[in-house]
Formats: C-alpha cells, structure tokens, sequence
C-alpha cells in the first residue's frame, strides 16, 4: 500500500532509510522543521538549515521515487530566545515561495511558557499574513494537556484562522477528542517509547473515526522508528478493517489536507510510473 | 466505529502481551523495593498508584484517564496568569 508520511525528520536520517522507506510504500512525506538537540545560535544557522529542508532534503527523496515537501519556523523549544524567534520569522518569508514549502511548522509549545506562548502567536501571524497552512507541535508527557489546551484556547482566538488547514500533532487520548471537536486535523505520532503506540492509535481511529486523522513516525534523531506508519497499516489489517479504511488514514487524508497549500504538486506513483523516463 | 474482533479474539490476541506487562510492572516495584533508598515521598509514586487502581474499575476511556493523572492540569485564565495579551 501507498503512503505518505506527514511528519518525519529526514534532516536526522540515513540515505538508507529513504531507500527502506520507499521499499516499505511511502511515496510523500512532509518534513516540519524542529529541535537539531542542541540550541543555535543564530538566524544565519537557520537560513542554512532551511536551505537544506528545502533543496538538499527534497532532491536526496527524489532519487527513491519519494516527494518531499517541508514546513518552516523556529520550533517552540529555541523560542524561548525571542529576540532570534523574531529574527527567523522576519527571514522565513524569503523561502514561502519555494516548490516544497507547503506552510508554517512545527509551532507550538514546550514547556508552555510566556516566551513560547509569544512566539507561537507571531508564528500565527506570519502564516495567516501569508496565507499559509501551520503545523503544530504538542508538548510531551506531562505538559501535554496543559500545552494542547493553551495551543487551542491561542488558535480560537484568531477568527480569521481557517481552522481545516490546521494540523495539531502528536495527538494522545487526553488531547485528539479536545482537536477534532474544534475543526482541526489531528496528527498521532508513533514513538517506540513517549506518545503513541500503532494499537493505540489504531484504538483511536476506531473511537473518532477517520476523518481528519494522520499517522505519522516523527522519525528524528532520538529514539523512533521511521517504518512507523507500516506497522500501523499491519495493526489495522490484523484487526480486519478494511483496506480502503486503512488507505484514507495513511495516503487519502494527507493529501485532502495538503492539497489546501499552493505548493503542494503531488503526483500519484501510479501517474509518475505512466510518464516518459528522461535521461 | 468498533473493533472489528470480538471480545474474546481480542484477550487471546493481547493476553500475553498484558500478562508481560502486569509482570514488568511488580517486577520494577520490587526492584524498587530492593534498591538503597527511599521514595516514599516522591509524588510520582503517588500517581503510579493512582493510575495501576484505575485499571480495574469498569468504566470505558481508562487510557484517557490515566493520561490525565499524569498531566498538568489546565487553568483557562492561563493567558492572564502569564501576562500574554
């Protein structure tokens, strides 16, 4: 089965694991940018970053067959530094226009902080000046219900936000009900450890439904596992749902909610496999 | 929309797993237990204890109720608390 894995950092992985990726069916993945485990020290790092996101990232996916696309902002842990989150979202409109950009992510909290809670708001801002889709990070453990709900209560409060091109991520069982209820997408990240197991995901898709639900690896540099979303696709068929159910979560729901960015140009595998090889 | 296994078919599927995991647990109380030192006052203890007598009452949405015993709670006047505008 195709699929497209809404939220991972190849930025962390192997070539090799472009290669496993393709084999395991993933044809489109969408890469937000984030925390590189250490904190920089200046916008001249992100330009850099956002160059690789945004040119290195996507051509090293195409040799697989794999379409890359990436969303920009400075994440909610370094945005405890205001003036440098200031700096970066005055420098991120220079990359919008690019063909893999497809919005504003991953914004959100940490620690739930005021500073954080600042820079989530102009990161709000940028995107609704630019018509852009966001997404959002959630905090982990202990602060997530905490987070999730001042992320919410911040998104609410902004009434020109058009709330379906919004995708809240890292859903759990305390936080997807609070998500889908207000009109935003709902991403469930599979970690081996923290956040969410494929059966509990898969539990969740049977007590919501599946609309407006995604399933995503997050695949970084920590521990995670980039064939995440597989082994959720193998939980639903042991379950016997069936497989157009299973093919709306993995392939079918991120591109409704990506098609609503300018930049996203995707093209089915089954398209690309019927158009003239050049060279 | 339901599991598509029935009842039975799930505890053959999972017991194994659960057994695993129940064992696991009063296995890391012991060591607990065995180890120099005391956690008495550590109010993680406190939630585990909270979370492992939720399993067995009989209401649906444990998973959700065990999240929140290990989440901060939420205060809806956050924004005045942290003087964001």
């Amino acid at each position: 089965m195709y699929y497209f894995d809404p939220h991972i950092h190849m930025v962390s992985r192997t070539t090799d694991d472009y290669e496993t990726l393709a084999k395991m069916g993933c044809v489109g993945m969408s890469e937000p940018a984030f925390w590189a485990g250490f904190d920089r020290g200046s916008v001249e790092s992100f330009r850099d970053y956002f160059r690789q996101l945004t040119d290195f990232e996507m051509k090293r996916a195409a040799q697989y067959g794999i379409q890359h696309y990436t969303w920009l902002c400075i994440n909610a842990k370094e945005a405890e530094n205001v003036e440098l989150s200031r700096e970066i979202i005055a420098m991120i409109p220079e990359f919008l226009d690019l063909p893999n950009v497809l919005g504003i992510g991953e914004i959100g909290l940490n620690k739930n902080t005021r500073n954080e809670s600042v820079i989530f708001l102009e990161h709000m801002e940028l995107a609704i000046t630019h018509q852009q889709q966001i997404l959002i990070h959630t905090p982990h453990l202990e602060d997530k219900y905490q987070g999730t709900r001042m992320i919410l209560d911040m998104l609410r409060g902004d009434a020109r936000l058009d709330r379906s091109r919004v995708l809240v991520d890292h859903v759990e069982e305390h936080t997807v009900r609070h998500v889908l209820d207000a009109g935003f997408w709902a991403g469930m990240t599979l970690y081996p450890v923290s956040k969410c197991t494929p059966a509990r995901a898969a539990d969740m898709v049977e007590m919501y439904g599946p609309d407006r639900l995604l399933v995503n690896s997050a695949g970084d540099w920590g521990p995670s596992k980039p064939t995440a979303v597989p082994d959720f696709v193998l939980e639903m068929r042991r379950r016997g749902h069936a497989e157009s159910l299973i093919r709306k979560i993995v392939y079918e729901n991120p591109l409704t909610f990506f098609r609503q960015s300018q930049n996203f140009q995707f093209t089915p595998p089954d398209v690309l496999a019927e158009s003239p090889v050049e060279g | 929309m339901q599991t598509k296994l029935t009842a039975p078919a799930v505890l053959e599927r999972e017991f194994l797993e659960m057994r695993a995991k129940v064992l696991q647990l009063a296995a890391s109380f012991d060591r607990l237990d065995r180890a120099e030192g005391a956690v008495a006052g550590d109010s993680r203890l406190a939630q585990l204890a909270q979370a492992i007598q939720l399993l067995q009452s009989e209401q649906p949405g444990r998973a959700e109720e065990v999240q929140m015993i290990f989440s901060r709670t939420f205060s809806p006047d956050w924004r005045d608390e942290l003087g964001v505008g």
